[in-house]
């Protein structure tokens, strides 16, 4: 599609969206990759007024326990182990130090773009022990399970994962279930969705007759996942709908859940500015444990302060947006990030410090 | 935790493929999508497939697009 | 002997070797060979001066390696002033066990880099560490050039109506480096743009007296610069998104790693800021040069938002471009 008709088909869909749209309404944009595309595009300056778009929980870098990241930093530190982990998990602080600081200290620490260059270097360094930081939600979990078992099968003794997976539906439900903010509709996030199919989220409507709307990235396709929750919510019938066709199907993707559920097994995982949401994290199984860096080391979760003044937890929830922090822009910017949500590149911080500051 | 994006499938070799969008290539994971095609258009995420872009439905969705007109 | 040692660089008998045997060769001129201990030169009129250290990794990339790097860097430098470079220095700083093979290659390419851009190497070092101390090795350049008269070019002297042009894509120099490092998964096809752009610049000049401002959006990218810019003159830069020139392999590789053109290094670029009833013009005078077949306009200087830099997506909607902090680093989320 050329550019010309993209403007144009954006423009109808705009119009289309003022045109039914009558009362005032909270969005929520679950997921990091949205609230990233949201700003960049200049999505909010299209929208009616009273369409109200808040940032949600879905930066795994974001939620990752102060304590998890203290591990990391912790394990970086033994002589023969490479840490091999994602790009966003290099500058997050934790209590004393990061990942960036364990480097310049000498540690080896190698940022990878996919658990497969982790394999990789567990090959090319058979006398080092290579841990995976597994971050992400259920888009990337699968991947990690199929690295481990790529490593069953090839044999590969020395690669370790350190599992952080974090899974959608139940945040979604503790963030409902806290109150806190009142939404009338949800953009389900598209890749996670890929993976994990438009079931999970049927609770959401039948529980809280919230609207929602599984969406991708495209400027088009987000503001179709907008029109489609504008439309179930003006006509009173919230349910879940795929504005993503062409990339997800209602059962999601067979293979990669099952891979998933063949390494992991669920369980209480500590989320940043929530606290501790059962059933919502991810384990290897027992089975698997000479492949988990948690079990070989003896990793266990520990509990960590938030920094002073430092509002990502409510951010997170969507209870205040970065521009009510009193330290955003001022005492944390992405230079000297004081908490996550400045940190990642998805965080609602940083997307806000980079893209743009206006809040309508 | 979603940054996935189109690419083509140029060759398949066992459990990887060649993907490649734009003229940039990258040697992938097919493990999530093991039915895949060469020619097939698939979502890379962290080096691996995982899912295949349905034409079909990529045309449905345009073609609903265009249907929305101003009055 | 194929490696450097140590004692190349004490400065005795194996150090004049190494200058005569396998640097001099390449980088003659009358003045170098008189071997002193500094360059006697006469230049008259305001001079332009500036310095560079190179310390890349890898040395090697596709469309370059870190010597030409260093003289074009230096070069474009003093080609921002509107000078025109005359005298170059070059101080190596060689990590012992080097291989000469490597120092041969690198010094061809300076050689070649500093024909093309017409300057002389007048002066320079050569200095060995310790195995460990330098990456393999690392470069110094300085550079002098001469500012015609009336030339005034400076990053204050942007003023609102201005239009903002650029002499051709985008993230070409940060992509091939950053596909030349281990990373053997990715084929990216993308050579650095590393180039002299001092007869661009001088093929220009002609239109001296509307050219208001030149800079070389090196690390950082197009948007570290623009927003250096738009602080030096107070003014705000509104660039559009549709109007940027972007490869599709570098487009497609940021994709893949997350990345936004506008941050990625160039090393042939050059941001001219010409006033608006000459930019037709200059643009067609870049275009017909080689390193500027596709030059074009990509925004303009307005009196809205000093010191800030915006780009109008392709949805119409504006979106503040702020200069790049931290590290390029490749995201999946």
């Amino acid at each position: 599609m050329m550019i010309g008709e993209e403007r144009i088909l954006a423009k109808n869909l705009i119009q289309e969206i003022f045109r039914i749209s009558s009362k005032e309404i909270n969005l929520m944009e679950f997921c990091g990759g949205h609230t990233v595309a949201i700003l960049k595009q200049g999505i909010r300056q299209l929208l009616p007024g009273h369409v109200h778009l808040l940032s949600g929980p879905g930066c795994p870098v974001c939620v990752t326990a102060t304590g998890d990241i203290d591990n990391i930093i912790q394990l970086s530190g033994y002589r023969d182990v490479i840490t091999a982990t994602f790009g966003d998990l290099i500058r997050v602080p934790g209590s004393k130090s990061s990942l960036q600081k364990s480097r310049a200290e000498g540690n080896d620490i190698r940022v990878v773009y996919s658990a497969l260059e982790a394999l990789d270097i567990a090959r090319q360094n058979p006398g080092k022990r290579v841990v995976m930081v597994g971050i992400g939600f259920e888009t990337t979990a699968p991947t990690v399970a199929a690295s481990v078992l790529q490593a069953e099968r090839e044999g590969i003794k020395n690669y370790l994962v350190h599992s952080l997976h974090k899974l959608t539906p139940p945040v979604m439900k503790a963030l409902l279930d806290s109150g806190d903010v009142k939404l009338d509709g949800i953009i389900c996030p598209g890749h996670v969705s890929t993976v994990i199919g438009a079931r999970p989220y049927e609770f959401i409507p039948q529980n809280y007759g919230i609207a929602c709307a599984i969406t991708g990235f495209e400027p088009l396709d987000i503001l179709e996942g907008i029109h489609m929750l504008v439309r179930q919510i003006e006509s009173g019938t919230p349910t879940v709908e795929i504005a993503y066709r062409r990339a997800v199907r209602p059962e999601g993707n067979l293979k990669a859940l099952d891979l998933m559920n063949k390494v992991f097994t669920v369980g209480s995982a500590w989320w940043r500015g929530i606290g501790e949401v059962p059933g919502s994290g991810l384990k290897l199984r027992e089975e698997y444990r000479a492949f988990d860096a948690a079990t070989v080391f003896q990793l266990t979760p520990q509990d960590a302060a938030e920094p002073a003044g430092c509002l990502c937890g409510e951010i997170l929830r969507a209870v205040k947006t970065p521009l009510d922090c009193p330290l955003f822009r001022k005492k944390c910017n992405p230079e000297q990030p004081v908490g996550p949500c400045m940190v990642s590149a998805e965080g609602a911080c940083s997307a806000y410090y980079l893209y743009g500051e206006s809040d309508g | 935790m979603c940054l996935a994006i189109p690419v083509k499938v140029k060759s398949i070799h066992g459990e990887e493929a060649e993907v490649e969008s734009g003229g940039t290539s990258y040697k992938a994971s097919i493990a999530l999508v093991p039915e895949v095609k060469e020619g097939d258009y698939v979502l890379l995420h962290a080096g691996y497939a995982i899912s295949i872009i349905d034409q079909q439905e990529a045309e449905e969705t345009l073609r609903l697009l265009r249907e929305i007109r101003v009055i | 002997m194929d490696k450097i040692l140590l004692a190349h660089g004490s400065g005795g008998r194996l150090s004049h070797e190494l200058i005569k045997g396998y640097l001099l060769g390449y980088i003659s001129n009358e003045i170098l060979c008189k071997m002193d201990d500094s360059a006697v030169i006469s230049l008259a009129g305001k001079m332009a001066f500036t310095t560079d250290s190179f310390v890349v990794k890898p040395l090697f990339f596709p469309g370059g390696d870190i010597g030409r790097l260093a003289i074009c860097g230096t070069v474009n430098d003093l080609a921002t002033s509107g000078a025109r470079p005359l005298y170059l220095s070059l101080a190596l700083i060689i990590e012992e066990g080097f291989p000469l093979e490597d120092l041969q290659k690198i010094m061809e390419s300076i050689r070649n880099t500093a024909v093309e851009a017409g300057i002389k190497i007048v002066t320079g070092d050569t200095k060995v560490v310790n195995h460990g101390g330098a990456d393999g090795l690392f470069i110094n350049t300085s550079g002098i050039g001469v500012i015609p008269d009336n030339t005034n070019l400076s990053g204050a002297n942007a003023r609102p109506g201005d239009k903002i042009i650029i002499n051709g894509t985008l993230g070409d120099h940060g992509v091939a480096v950053m596909a030349a490092r281990e990373n053997l998964r990715f084929q990216i096809p993308v050579q650095s743009d590393c180039a002299p752009l001092n007869a661009l610049v001088e093929s220009i000049m002609e239109y001296g007296e509307y050219i208001h401002c030149l800079r070389d959006p090196t690390r950082g990218g197009l948007a570290t610069t623009l927003n250096e810019l738009a602080g030096q003159s107070g003014t705000g830069m509104v660039i559009y998104e549709d109007a940027l020139p972007v490869k599709d392999a570098v487009r497609s590789a940021c994709d893949m790693l997350g990345l936004d053109p506008v941050y990625v290094a160039n090393e042939g670029k050059m941001v001219v800021i010409a006033a608006p009833e000459k930019a037709d013009l200059i643009l067609e005078v870049m275009r017909s040069h080689k390193y500027g077949r596709e030059s074009a306009v990509i925004g303009e200087v307005t009196a809205k938002n000093p010191g800030r830099v915006i780009m109008k997506t392709l949805l119409g909607a504006s979106r503040i471009i702020d200069m790049l902090s931290g590290e390029l680093l490749p995201r999946i989320c």
